[in-house]
């Protein structure tokens, strides 16, 4: 059945209703505060130990990210822990919550369609999401800066935007996950541990998962090297069905210049290949770019999936 | 007088559940309908099928001449609807939650607070207009959701239960309240399973039963039709020797009970206790009691599901 008047009549209500929420929510503060205090951590320990050792490092900008001294993990590692925390936290009620509050009902008697209060939820947080993590990549910027006096050049601020790009596709899939799950359960509190368990699951158990499939279904080490290869091949397909591994990927892609590949390499592809020297930013970005639009992608089809169970939900508590 | 919602052979199931079967419903407007029936019975599946906000599985809904499934943004534009037990935002004011309300309208800025400023005066909480929701009573939310369908300026109003939970006191304020809408040329359809609460404001009511509107029409000719009488008498008689017979036979009077010796409850289509008076008293006997009584809907609902059950 075609429906009548556009499906965004509204969007921007609610997108405006939903960044007032999230801005003012103590609960979106807190996870600020948290983020900003660890990221200044980080990059300060990155600072000293860039300070430390030599100097003279190309891409000294670059490193600021992803240096860790101990026992402070790198910047990327923070955000990779972090980011999928702060979009749960702006997720996981986003539609059950509704229902709890009874609020369901009154506001989508009102002229608008489900799309747009959907839309308009996931967009208010993407740009919440959005907003701290430049404010982040600001503050790094601006401690390189002002500490270490370097000064990023067009080709390493290219690639720290597009770093931040990827951190905010990176917290969106995270993000649509939580708001799938609000659509699923009616409980806050159970679409809420839905998501963390997802979470913790991709965080740590994923890579063992990994293991165990590929070790069962491809034997290693035995002998011929066409099996060592299947066995590659399967577990670096396997590992890149988490979010983190795509992200960790295109992470070590761009703000690492030298990489040259994320998969295993024949010594024939190397033919006429300068080791070590690094690639302009474009041919680093096509080396991302299928794990760039795989978490894209996910982002995508967990949005439509909850849009379409959303769309066939009872509206009544 | 306009039709403005019509249903036909409108039916909803879930799965095995029926909710609504065969609904053929006509409002006019400005009239005042009543969707009463116990709870379970399909009141609510009713009206959120008349906002499109579900889907019927067979028939037809016409509402102010659009079809809610097709164009319910047209209907919703028109149509203010209080949900069952309604809730807000608890975190934000009753005006910033009626600020969001003008805005998913799309009203203009500039008339906004005007409009939300005389609907909440209206339903008498401008005293407590920035105060949060979270701190409202049932019947402070029931009043703001009721300002919320103003705040449209519908030309129907549909309210779920809008008594439900509220101290008697409240309920009658509510009440009067809906009865205000008449005066505006709203047409109204509430729905309640306080059938006794809301027959004094109705025009006319529907009675629900597993889904089925088993009966429809004015009180007074439901009334007519189950109890055999819209008038229910009380009399009260010494020496009642012979006076029976008399009683029975006075033009109109549908059905008589003696419930004790000399107590009589006699149902009639008219006020007959004049005529009543002039017998008892024709008979020699010494009339000490006579009362008129108006029956409750709750008794036509009752009295009908006993006669439907004795009939099958
Ligand atoms: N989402 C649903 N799934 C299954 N059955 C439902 C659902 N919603 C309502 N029902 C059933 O439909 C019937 C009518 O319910 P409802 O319209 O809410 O009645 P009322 O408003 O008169 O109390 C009830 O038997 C109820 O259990
Ligand atoms: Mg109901």
């Amino acid at each position: 059945m075609r429906r009548e008047g556009s499906p965004w009549t509204g969007l921007w209500a609610v997108v405006m209703k939903e960044l007032a929420d999230h801005l003012s929510s103590v609960r979106m503060q807190l996870l600020e505060g948290l983020i900003f205090l660890t990221a200044l951590g980080a990059t300060y320990g990155a600072v000293r130990q860039l300070k430390a050792s030599v100097a003279e490092d190309p891409y000294l900008y670059l490193k600021l990210f992803t240096t860790a001294q101990d026992p402070l993990p790198s910047f990327v590692a923070f955000l990779g822990f972090f980011l999928p925390l702060a979009a749960i936290a702006l997720g996981f009620d986003s539609i059950n919550g509704e229902h709890n509050r009874h609020t369901l009902s009154r506001v989508l008697s009102q002229p608008i369609y489900r799309d747009a209060l959907l839309l308009g939820k996931f967009l208010a947080a993407m740009f919440t999401l959005g907003v701290s993590l430049l404010a982040l990549w600001l503050l790094v910027t601006g401690m390189g800066l002002l500490v270490l006096g370097v000064v990023p050049g067009v080709e390493e601020v290219a690639r720290g935007l597009l770093f931040l790009l990827t951190a905010w596709a990176y917290a969106g899939i995270w993000l649509a996950l939580a708001i799938a799950l609000s659509v699923i359960f009616r409980q806050t509190a159970t679409s809420a541990l839905a998501a963390i368990a997802v979470w913790l699951f991709f965080a740590i158990f994923w890579d063992m998962v990994v293991q165990v499939i590929s070790a069962a279904a491809v034997p290693a080490y035995s002998g011929s090297p066409s099996e060592t290869l299947a066995h590659i091949r399967l577990s670096l397909f396997l590992s890149r069905l988490s979010p983190n591994t795509l992200f960790a990927e295109i992470v070590l892609a761009l703000l690492n210049p030298a990489v040259r590949s994320l998969g295993p390499i024949f010594i024939t592809q190397l033919e006429g290949a300068v080791l070590g020297t690094p690639l302009p930013v474009g041919q680093s970005l096509l080396l991302a770019w299928p794990q760039f639009t795989g978490l894209v992608a996910g982002l995508l089809l967990l949005f439509a999936g909850s849009y379409v169970l959303f769309q066939r939900q009872e509206v009544r508590a | 007088m306009t039709t403005v919602i019509e249903t036909q052979d409108l039916t909803k199931h879930y799965g095995p559940v029926v909710a609504v079967e065969g609904l053929n419903l006509t409002l006019s407007r400005g009239e005042v309908f009543g969707l009463l029936g116990p709870n379970g019975s399909g009141k609510t599946t009713t009206i959120l099928m008349l906002l499109g906000l579900t889907d019927p599985t067979r028939g037809s809904v016409r509402v102010l001449g659009h079809d809610p499934s097709r164009n319910p943004l047209q209907v919703k534009r028109r149509v203010g609807y209080l949900p069952d037990s309604v809730g807000f935002y608890d975190e934000l004011t009753a005006q910033e939650n009626l600020r969001y309300t003008a805005r998913l309208n799309g009203f203009p800025r500039a008339e906004t607070e005007g409009r939300i400023a005389e609907v909440l005066t209206r339903v008498g909480l401008s005293k407590v207009l920035d105060r949060r929701t979270g701190a409202f009573s049932r019947g402070m939310r029931q009043r703001l959701g009721l300002a919320e369908v103003l705040l449209k300026r519908p030309e129907i109003a549909i309210l779920d239960e809008p008594t439900a939970g509220l101290d008697p006191e409240a309920a009658m304020e509510f009440l009067s309240l809906i009865r205000e809408l008449r005066t505006q040329d709203i047409t109204v359809l509430l729905s309640s399973h306080l059938l006794h609460q809301v027959q004094a404001v109705c025009d006319r009511v529907g009675l629900f039963r597993q889904g089925k509107m088993v009966l429809e029409g004015t009180f007074e000719s439901l009334a007519d039709r189950v109890l055999g009488g819209a008038y229910r008498i009380r009399v009260e008689v010494l020496r009642p020797d012979g006076v029976e017979p008399v009683l029975r036979g006075i033009p109109g009077v549908r059905n008589l009970v003696e419930e004790r010796p000399g107590s009589f409850t006699l149902e009639a289509q008219a006020d007959c206790r004049a005529e009543v008076a002039r017998r008892v008293v024709g008979k020699g006997a010494d009339l000490v009691n006579l009362t008129l009584e108006r029956p409750s809907l709750d008794e036509v609902y009752t009295r009908y599901f006993q006669e439907v059950g004795r009939e099958t």
